[in-house]
């Protein structure tokens, strides 16, 4: 992209014309970006979705559809930083099964609400610690060791719990997946905002975020230029492994109930919110506001065909379009337009 | 922009189809199963549908996650709170997760209804069940003394000797069995639900009572191998096959005569009796507590124990006459 645009500034150079000192202004920039497309998006799947439905536009309604995304948008942020980074972790869904698993086995011992989400959050740390040192300590590649965990952390929860389930969570247990924080507005939807601005911050506005991108454009460069490389990967999963055990509470609070399957298949979701969101899956680029604009549209659609009643496959079906479609829309925009997007 | 425009029409045109039917004075009941694409439960949508036509002012909403899991349903259940349906029959995939959902869907003044895969009691307003265990038990010596005008012997071939349901309906069987003279049940040996043992049980049956006239298996493993041992012996005929299965795998053993009869739950009938329950819920008409007496049309009343559980009838059986109709079914 960069070389097209200098190859063709330096063709104009014999005509005489002038050689711009920005390839492109700051505001052309922003309005060519993945997250204003994905904004636009945004805006006509809920102008879609007010027109279609009758019963979109009630905050209770819009408040019980947030439910949909706020957990894995959780995961999601630290999974964007990790894919960032050019490593990815498939066992997010797994370790949610097992954290909520060990939460389950401490209510049948009698443990009161923090101690279960002590419990809760200290397993997703865990399974994080486990996958960042085979990771970096044995330097295995990222997606076969966590497909590798997915299998392992969930078949503990089968072992352990079978064809039964782990009930009779306390009532104030319920709060975190059930409660809300001020009228329509859920704990879970706070804590979703909440996470937005510390990732945002955590990743566009601070050293570590920095390294985070070096090291997905090139690891071997940032290990030279004094990045401890190791260091922050094992971190990054120790993040993601702790935001599945946040995921994990809320999702157990919101059920009442721990069964082996919970949360199955919610990692693939997890990475298609991320790549929706304009992170770059070979690493390197991307942003929290486009992950979040991706979660609200992918809730928002879940939720507008729900009403609609329009079978679940067609809500796929949809998101796998929506997917290719944001990716490759910038792409043919720049084929055909080559000009307007360069000058 | 073009894909988005013509997006945006369809979904304008979709919408206006969608939500055209939805009158205030029509009843919206939805039947929620455990994922849709499943033959069981399109069967129980047309049975929902056949009770609508016959109720008159009910639309009937079809739905389900895609695969089977309690967050599917979760978000169903949300859009169906959203969209102020009437009653809300669901056949859960968990009975515990889809509590607090459910109890949200009720505080809405939804009516609630669990059938076939329940709901725990604070979840819901009443749980149909197909059958009872007391009918099963009744059906499958029925089934093989209605072939035996005469009586004779008969064997159980049982899944595993722990198998709670099966121990159930056999001790069920056991109780009513002095109401069919002449037949005499020899004994039963358990085929642990796998394929290859329940066939070579079966064969140890015939070898063990020559005078063997059926083998009864409330299992749909063993009721197929015992079919196939009876076919490969040459006593198609001699020893009649008979219990509980699915339709599409024993279609072919019905064809040869190795099965005269079988039965197992029908899911039009069960899609049909959620659905008139749920509208006499939902217009008042009947109320769900201990004892009650509700009526289902064409499958006559429901009653409701302690729990607020019934069951729907006999199991439905299936022979030559109809086996065709349901063998793609389920």
């Amino acid at each position: 992209m960069t070389s097209v645009a200098q190859t063709q500034a330096s063709d104009q150079i014999p005509q005489g014309r002038q050689i711009p000192d920005r390839l492109r202004t700051p505001m052309q920039r922003a309005l060519a970006s993945w997250e204003t497309l994905l904004l636009v998006v945004f805006a006509l799947v809920f102008c879609i979705n007010s027109f279609a439905s009758p019963y979109f536009l009630d905050p209770w309604n819009l408040s019980d559809a947030t439910f949909n995304f706020t957990e894995k948008a959780m995961i999601a942020f630290a999974m964007a930083l990790l894919i960032i980074s050019g490593e990815i972790d498939l066992s997010v869904a797994s370790i949610i099964a097992l954290a909520s698993t060990a939460m389950g086995l401490a209510v049948q011992m009698g443990a009161d609400t923090p101690a279960l989400v002590g419990i809760g959050l200290l397993t997703g740390l865990l399974c994080g610690a486990v996958n960042g040192a085979l990771i970096t300590g044995l330097g295995l590649p990222s997606i076969v060791v966590t497909i590798g965990t997915m299998s392992l952390f969930r078949g503990i929860s089968y072992i352990v719990l079978g064809d039964k389930a782990f009930t009779g969570y306390p009532d104030s247990f319920s709060w975190f997946g059930q409660g809300y924080v001020w009228w329509v507005f859920s704990f879970e939807l706070v804590l979703f905002c909440l996470l937005a601005v510390a990732f945002g911050i955590l990743l566009h506005a601070t050293a570590f975020g920095r390294s985070v991108y070096a090291i997905g454009n090139n690891d071997v460069a940032a290990l030279f230029s004094g990045i401890r490389v190791p260091r922050i990967k094992f971190g990054l999963f120790l993040l993601t492994g702790l935001m599945s055990g946040l995921a994990a509470v809320c999702l157990t609070s919101r059920l009442g109930a721990t069964r082996p399957s919970i949360a199955s298949g919610m990692e693939l979701e997890v990475v298609t919110m991320v790549v929706l969101g304009g992170v770059n899956i070979l690493g390197g680029s991307g942003s929290i506001a486009g992950v979040v604009i991706a979660a609200l549209v992918m809730g928002l659609v879940t939720f507008g065909f729900g009403l609609l009643n329009v079978p679940g496959i067609v809500m796929s079906i949809f998101i796998g379009i929506l997917l290719i479609a944001v990716i490759a829309l910038p792409r043919l925009a720049r084929r055909f337009f080559p000009r307007r997007a360069a000058s | 922009m073009k894909l988005f425009k013509t997006l945006l029409a369809a979904t304008a045109v979709a919408a206006i189809a969608f939500t055209a039917p939805a009158h205030a004075e029509t009843k919206r009941i939805a039947l929620v199963v455990k994922a849709l694409g499943i033959g069981f439960f399109e069967a129980a949508a047309k049975g929902a549908e056949e009770a609508a036509k016959e109720l008159g002012d009910v639309e009937i909403i079809y739905t389900g996650p895609t695969d089977t899991t309690a967050e599917g349903q979760i978000e169903v259940i949300n859009a169906l709170i959203a969209q102020k349906v009437d009653a809300i029959a669901i056949s859960a995939n968990d009975q515990d997760a889809l509590v607090p959902a459910l109890k949200k869907a009720m505080q809405r003044g939804i009516t609630v209804v669990s059938w076939d895969s329940g709901v725990a009691p604070e979840g819901r307003q009443l749980h149909l069940n197909p059958s009872s265990n007391p009918l099963i038990g009744n059906m499958i010596i029925k089934l093989a003394a209605d072939n035996l005008p005469e009586g004779g012997d008969v064997a159980v071939l049982s899944a595993s000797a722990t198998a709670t349901n099966q121990n159930i309906w056999i001790e069920e069987m056991n109780k009513v069995k002095g109401n069919y003279p002449g037949i005499n049940v020899v004994g039963t040996v358990y085929g642990d639900d796998l394929a290859d043992k329940s066939y070579r049980e079966a064969q140890g049956l015939m070898q063990t009572y020559p005078d063997l006239k059926a083998i009864i298996a409330p299992t749909s493993v063993g009721i197929v191998a015992a079919a196939q041992a009876v076919t490969d012996a040459g006593k198609v005929g001699q020893v009649n096959v008979t219990g509980l299965g699915l339709p599409s795998e024993m279609a072919g053993h019905i064809k040869s005569g190795a099965s005269k009869s079988f039965a197992i739950w029908n899911p039009i009938d069960l899609g049909y009796a959620a659905t008139v329950l749920s509208y006499n819920l939902a217009t008042g008409k009947a109320e769900a507590k201990p004892g009650a007496q509700i009526p289902m049309g064409r499958m006559g009343t429901l009653t409701l124990d302690d729990t607020n559980s019934g069951a729907m009838a006999d199991p439905f059986v299936y022979d030559s006459s109809n086996i065709d109709q349901f063998k793609d079914i389920f």
